[in-house]
């Protein structure tokens, strides 16, 4: 299982600004181990984020987003202490999903 | 599945439409549910070929798309690239690197009360134009900014 997401979210304005930090390797595919043999793709390819049951992100990923993926967006009508949840699920089906309360 | 998205259309704006033309599989990238990763998108080894499996083949250029990423990124490895669009209606961001062996990096679908802001990190193999295609009203939005990469990250 991988590691647990890092999920921030601030209410501001009327927006809620939400950053996520995932724990993810993201191999390319294209990257060689040292016995010159290549390392076989890993990566996130779905990620979504809802609130309250409503989907306020969703998103889909190459194996050109960074390791360790970082994820910033903002949306309206999220009020301090609602709970945000965010999933992604990689080529090899594995997925995780955290929540975090807004701030 | 022209019948389909006549009914679509003529059913009208907003939420509804967007939820209608993600049934009728007339969205694309198909952000509709979460296992319709778009494979033929990603797979593809130009932007121009990419663009056509997005069904994206000319969108117009606009200035009303902002890509705010350095000019010179020192590590290739991770490259900050945040979009905004300030079109009306964007319903997708699209981010696209011209010489990554495979351009399509991600793809945002934003929905009513999401700003069309998003921000991600990613790896740039070398210096190259950067797009980011937009999807507003039914219609593809291009623009495009040139990173100058001192380390490449796509080796390791």
């Amino acid at each position: 299982m991988a590691d647990p997401m890092r999920i921030r979210a601030f209410a501001r304005d009327g927006m809620v600004n939400v950053k996520v930090l995932m724990s993810h390797e993201m191999e390319t595919g294209q990257r060689k181990d040292a016995s010159g043999k290549l390392v076989p793709p890993h990566f996130i390819q779905n990620v979504s984020a809802t609130h309250q049951g409503r989907t306020v992100l969703q998103a889909q990923w190459g194996p050109a987003v960074s390791k360790n993926p970082f994820l910033e967006f903002n949306f309206k009508g999220g009020q301090k202490g609602d709970k945000i949840v965010v999933t992604w699920e990689d080529n090899k089906g594995e997925k995780r999903t955290d929540e975090a309360t807004i701030n | 599945m022209n019948a389909t998205r006549r009914e679509a259309l003529k059913a009208g704006g907003g939420a509804g439409l967007l939820a209608l033309l993600a049934a009728a599989g007339v969205l694309r990238p198909g952000m509709a549910r979460a296992a319709d990763w778009n494979k033929q998108a990603f797979e593809q080894k130009t932007v121009a070929e990419a663009l056509r499996a997005l069904g994206a083949q000319s969108p117009a250029s606009s200035d009303a798309i902002l890509i705010k990423a350095p000019e010179i990124a020192e590590n290739g490895a991770v490259v900050p690239i945040a979009i905004e669009s300030k079109l009306p209606g964007t319903q997708t961001i699209t981010l696209l690197i011209e010489k990554n062996p495979q351009p399509l990096a991600a793809s945002f679908g934003i929905p009513a009360g999401t700003e069309a802001n998003v921000s991600t990190r990613v790896k740039m193999g070398q210096s190259s134009d950067v797009y980011a295609l937009v999807q507003a009203g039914g219609k593809y939005y291009v623009t495009k900014k040139e990173i100058k990469i001192t380390l490449g990250g796509c080796g390791g």
